[in-house]
């Protein structure tokens, strides 16, 4: 058993002992798990991909005159300005003005708020373009100006839903292609997609969040960020294995960090042909090892990983809640996965190999004495569903 | 036998001749097109297999160069930006030959042969990160 305290004091003195989630597995297989658990201090877990429900708070500093901004938009996309006068929220997956989405089937959509975001991270300028009515503190009705990350008071990202648990597998049982936030999926089962870290992915490895809870630092794309809430749609109470572990979504994060700390590496604008825009993040979350069971739950392995397939040409927008098969990230990550004797290859929309070097990375900054833990002021709630919207007469 | 293969760029003057069919009937080579465009001013692009002996490999060459037409090796056609791919793999599907791969299936990291690659330029499609490019 160790606290929080303990695990702190031996990181400031360079002497932590850390694993990636992948290295424990072996480690605790070596050594057992009475003694790993006695050695290890940290196992750190990691994912990288696309999360749609990502934005930021940018605050852009006063004009001369001033102005209350009343619309606004970013590289032609548009930022939601209904808070202070120069404050804005722009969100990942924002279509940038005139983009024809999918009036050109399926639609391309190369650039939108994902992309914006990436630019500010990378240091690059960025056209402010704002209008307003004009009132008498604040007399200015337009501005067009460029500016760059540095030039901003603050750059906060906000995001309300990050690190799903577990998440489905794509197939398309229809006769015709079709374009989805998983990618084009072909037709008659041409092909599968997933998204998630397995055996590496953050709340995979606390199944039922015995260590992440609200208050929990994250590495948020290279910045030291921390979870300030639930992740909406969080959604603990699902099918689980005898591991816990969820076979469904299931638990989400929201998470939020400084941005101008970031490395643009990881923080990238997504296009997904037919779908729209989005952000892919890398994201990294210590989990300290405070007694034997939370160890035990981070030798997940992909074999014991379980997704749901579902199908997207029907089932998933006619919420209907059937399951294809049940697949592991073992076989997933194969390459093919076989479903009623038909092979079907599979490929990711989630980059096992950057959630390795972030791993890796948050890993080398605890070592180092550069990354200490928090305890969490709130746990993450463990029973609760999630409510479908349905549609009332009046 | 030889089998060359490249992209070449071909200004408007020589778009309204018959190139491909010289390179078969006046210099005996074997021709197979990948890809072939020719754009709004007319000035074209090609992407080409060429077989043959080295000699008539050569002498289609320079019949092309006297034409003012610019020839690049194939493997500048697609171009794929390691910087910019995040080996999230959703290529690997799309990608009819393998060019696009995953070496090595521990560390899943995706890599480009362009040896491999008949520039169907499906991954330009498919990859959200704007990875790959083509020149054609």
């Amino acid at each position: 058993m160790k606290t929080y305290q303990e695990i702190n004091e031996k990181i400031k003195s360079g002497n932590a002992v850390v694993f990636t989630a992948e290295e424990i597995i072996d480690y605790v297989e070596e050594v057992g798990l009475e003694k790993a658990a006695d050695d290890v201090d940290v196992v750190t877990t990691a994912t990288f991909g696309a999360m749609c429900s990502s934005g930021c708070f940018l605050n852009f500093g006063h004009s001369k005159p001033k102005m209350r901004i009343t619309e606004a938009w970013l590289d032609d996309v548009l930022a939601y300005s209904g808070i202070a006068a120069v404050d804005l929220f722009l969100g990942a997956t924002q279509l940038r003005h005139r983009d024809p989405a999918n009036m050109n089937y399926p639609g391309e959509f190369s650039f939108g708020g994902g992309h914006v975001i990436e630019k500010l991270i990378a240091g690059e300028k960025v056209q402010l373009f704002g209008l307003s009515y004009g009132t008498d503190e604040y007399p200015r009705k337009e501005i067009r100006t460029w500016v760059t990350i540095d030039d901003l008071n603050q750059a906060i990202m906000v995001n309300p839903r990050n690190c799903y648990q577990n998440y489905n597998v794509a197939i398309n049982c229809s006769d015709k292609p079709i374009y989805t936030y998983l990618g084009q999926l072909k037709p008659n089962m041409g092909n599968m997609t997933y998204s998630s870290a397995g055996q590496l992915s953050p709340l995979l490895n606390d199944p039922w969040y015995r260590t992440i809870g609200v208050g929990t630092k994250v590495w948020l794309a290279g910045a030291q960020g921390h979870v300030y809430s639930e992740g909406t749609q969080h959604s603990p109470t699902c099918e689980r294995g005898e591991n816990n572990v969820p076979s469904e979504g299931a638990g989400t994060l929201a998470l939020t960090g400084n941005m101008k700390k970031m490395n643009p590496e990881f923080v990238r604008g997504v296009s997904l042909k037919g779908y729209g825009v989005s952000l892919a993040l890398g994201i990294g979350v210590p989990i300290p090892i405070l007694n034997k069971e939370i160890l035990k739950a981070t030798t997940v392995r992909d074999s014991e990983i379980q997704a749901c397939v579902i199908d997207y040409s029907s089932d998933y927008p006619e919420r209907r809640g059937n399951v294809v098969a049940k697949v592991s990230y073992a076989d997933l990550k194969s390459g093919e996965v076989e479903i009623g004797g038909k092979k079907i290859p599979t490929s990711g929309l989630s980059s096992y190999s950057k959630a390795l070097k972030i791993a890796g990375l948050l890993k080398d900054e605890i070592k180092r004495g550069d990354f200490l833990l928090s305890e969490p002021h709130t746990m993450l709630p463990t029973e609760q569903g999630m409510t479908p919207l349905e549609i009332r007469e009046k | 036998m030889t089998t060359k293969r490249i992209h070449f760029k071909f200004p408007a003057k020589a778009a309204s001749q018959p190139v491909v069919t010289h390179l078969v009937r006046d210099y005996n080579l074997d021709v197979n097109i990948f890809h072939a465009r020719v754009n709004q001013k007319e000035e074209g692009f090609m992407m080409l297999d060429l077989t043959g002996s080295d000699q008539e490999i050569a002498n289609g060459l320079e019949y092309l160069k006297s034409l003012r037409i610019e020839i690049h090796d194939a493997d500048i056609g697609l171009q794929w930006d390691e910087t910019r791919c995040t080996s999230c793999g959703n290529c690997l599907n799309h990608c009819p030959t393998n060019a696009l791969y995953i070496p090595d299936r521990s560390t899943m990291k995706v890599d480009y042969r362009s040896d491999k690659c008949v520039e169907c330029l499906n991954c330009i499609d498919n990859c959200p990160f704007g990875a790959c490019s083509s020149l054609i």
